[in-house]
């Protein structure tokens, strides 16, 4: 059982980097699953692996498994739950805004940054020197491949 | 027991959703409401703060009244309660600043995030439980998501996309630190932990030095050292001035639970991890602050530039932290307050430039005063507090082993710093801003300037730091005292767990389930505990 659960988590841990490693936003937010679900399996582990025991004390029962990583591991399914809906939120945000799921893309506003509001392109947009930096800002991302425009 | 403690959470996660569903569409019922909200948490920690300073006792405040390493405590020291004032402080210097620029205009619950923010933050401060700090992270992470979409914008929403993603990743590797740390010592409760982590079997040693180091490099994230710090760049210049403003006190957060975890759990206790930690932390740390530097002379925009700059400022504040020494801790300490009051100054001066340039204008001369002020502050130039906080960590950097190297890396990166801000003052502010063509400015565009209450909260922390300047001393003084409890672990965990049974045996682990008998008192109480956060 030990080598089974131990390799699961290695398994949803790797598969789980892997993803979070990709450019584009629908394989990194099934990455942070993958890495939720490893790590609400080692969670669970390290109250021991024990069969057929219940988490409460019971006189009928030799012994009980330890009831705080059940717990800590329903916490964290309830916030990795909340997490990946903002994440799906915001990746959709970013695609309809921007035409594109890229991931890698410079945090300054771009001239295709399509949907921003006036105010704030105006207001991100300006460049004491008009030097473009060295992460391309203000440079078009040649890699695109998804439409750009899409709203 | 006075239940004042656990007000600057229960607060802002009162005021946050009514503010949310409520008033979701009445924006002077918000701002009245955030606004009173901030100085209420504002009161509440000067409060708090006068008992932790005065009295100099440790106040623990145990939830659902479970005993102490059964439940969650809340704990209020001297350190619980600087950082408390001090994120108030800032909570309310950002909300007159948001009101006033018209930036909490810009997007939806722009007040419900920044309570809910609030709240995290304050929880994080004040509790006792690691498990629990996991917990107030990510409320804080949360509701920092919404802060830094503020408003939109594709860049906006891009930058935070990884903002989100590398929090989310070292969310993900905290719980496995805890994991690891459990499994080792058997408990959450950071007293607890501390008793167990220091009487640690020889074969799990190996395992307690895992959690450690996962643990020091999930803090690493949060406060932006070197290996892990690419996010902050990219977020803070991408983020709404207010909101890049009250990050400041964010990677605060990452540093602080730095301080509270390896100066108590794996502090003097556990000598070897100790020592291991800081051989890490410190030249991650230098490294940070080399990184800051060069970043804010190498940045285009001036946003960036300020990011760079509040890196550079944790790689000197985590430089302190690393010597885990008393003087080490007390500079930390002073720095930390300074750092955050510089950042937040720097970011807000920048958004006033910005909006001064939006309007087609030459920055108004009070501006450029702010600038100058937050730049030397920042830079460490005397006679602000910068420079001070670094006399404070270069003499308490002086008996360390690798003192010349540290001296010499503080010391260099200044006056890269100071060149840094000089060019971009000079840029901003010498040179006449070219206007492009064709996109004359519209004197506003639907975007009012920033009246009189932007500017005045714009000065608020700039003003800050010149009192602080003048009160060196007894900040200085307090801080010294704050470090001093820091340092008498046994004083805290005495407060902590019952005095009369100090090391709680009880919950002392064997090897597997089927080791501890089934009349085990606890057991049942434990679990209890953390099923209530869940909800």
């Amino acid at each position: 059982m030990e080598a089974l659960l131990a390799s699961a988590i290695g398994v949803l841990t790797s598969a789980g980097i892997y993803l979070i490693l990709r450019v584009r936003t629908f394989p990194v937010v099934v990455g942070t699953t993958m890495l939720s679900y490893a790590v609400n399996l080692f969670l669970f582990a390290s109250g021991r692996l024990a069969l057929d025991l219940p988490p409460i004390l019971s006189p009928d029962q030799a012994g009980y498994t330890d009831p705080l990583p059940q717990a800590l591991v329903l916490t964290a399914i309830v916030i990795s739950f909340g997490m990946t809906a903002i994440t799906v939120m915001i990746a959709l945000g970013a695609y309809l805004e921007s035409g594109s799921d890229r991931f890698d893309i410079a945090a300054a506003p771009r001239p295709g940054d399509h949907g921003a509001p006036q105010d704030m392109r105006l207001s991100a947009d300006y460049d004491p020197r008009r030097e473009p930096g060295p992460q391309g800002e203000g440079g078009g991302d040649p890699h695109d491949t998804a439409p750009e425009g899409r709203r | 027991m006075s239940h004042l403690i656990v007000l600057p959470v229960v607060l802002p996660a009162l005021l946050a959703p009514v503010m949310a569903m409520a008033m979701r569409h009445d924006l002077v019922l918000q701002r009245t409401f955030g606004l009173a909200g901030q100085v209420a948490l504002l009161a509440l920690a000067v409060v708090l703060a006068v008992q932790a300073f005065t009295t100099g006792e440790i106040h623990v405040y145990e939830l659902g009244a479970w005993p102490a390493p059964f439940g969650i405590v809340l704990v209020l020291d001297r350190l619980s309660a600087t950082m408390l004032t001090l994120s108030a402080l800032l909570g309310v210097m950002v909300t007159l600043y948001a009101i006033g620029s018209g930036w909490d205009r810009r997007g939806w619950h722009f007040h419900a995030l920044f309570a809910f923010q609030m709240m995290g933050v304050n929880g994080a401060f004040l509790t006792g439980d690691a498990f629990n700090l996991f917990v107030f992270f990510e409320v804080l992470l949360i509701a920092s998501y919404g802060l830094v979409i503020h408003s939109g914008g594709a860049f906006r929403l891009r930058a935070g996309l990884q903002y989100v993603v590398m929090n989310l990743a070292g969310s993900t590797l905290f719980l496995f630190a805890l994991g690891t740390l459990y499994a080792v010592l058997g408990t959450l409760n950071m007293a607890d932990m501390a008793i167990k982590a220091a009487a640690v079997a020889p074969e799990d040693a190996a395992l307690l030095a895992v959690g450690a180091v996962l643990l020091l490099l999930v803090f690493a994230v949060k406060a932006a050292a070197f290996p892990v710090q690419f996010w902050l760049p990219a977020t803070y210049s991408a983020a709404p001035a207010p909101v890049a403003a009250l990050f400041a006190i964010m990677t605060k957060v990452g540093a602080y639970a730095i301080i509270r975890v390896y100066t108590l759990i794996f502090g003097e206790g556990t000598p070897e991890l100790s020592a291991l930690v800081s051989a890490m932390l410190l030249p991650a740390a230098l490294v940070t602050l080399v990184v800051g530097a060069v970043g804010v002379l190498g940045s285009a925009r001036l946003e960036r530039a300020i990011a760079f700059s509040v890196l550079a400022s944790m790689g000197t504040l985590l430089t302190a932290i690393a010597l885990f020494t008393p003087a080490g801790l007390t500079a930390a300490l002073y720095y930390m307050v300074h750092s955050t009051f510089a950042g937040a100054a720097l970011f807000l001066v920048a958004d006033l430039v910005r909006r001064g340039q939006e309007g087609g204008r030459r920055p108004h001369g009070v501006t450029v005063a702010f600038y100058f002020v937050a730049a030397i502050a920042m830079a460490g130039m005397p006679p602000l507090t910068g420079f001070l906080g670094k006399v404070f960590v270069l003499q308490a950097a002086a008996p360390a082993e690798g003192a010349p190297v540290i001296w010499g890396v503080i010391l260099v990166t200044s006056l890269v710093l100071i060149v840094g801000f000089t060019r971009l003052g000079s840029a901003l502010f010498w040179k006449t801003a070219p206007v492009p063509d064709g996109d004359p400015p519209d004197a506003g565009g639907g975007l009012a300037l920033p009246g009189g209450l932007a500017a005045a909260a714009a000065a608020l922390p700039v003003a800050a730091l010149a009192l602080m300047t003048l009160a060196s001393g007894p900040v200085a003084e307090a801080m010294d005292r704050t470090a001093a409890q820091l340092i008498d672990r046994p004083t805290y965990i005495r407060a902590v767990l019952d005095p009369a049974e100090p090391s709680a045996e009880g919950l002392r682990r064997g090897g597997g389930a089927h080791d501890r008998g089934a009349d085990d008192p606890v057991a049942p109480g434990r679990g209890a505990a953390p099923e209530e956060e869940a909800e």
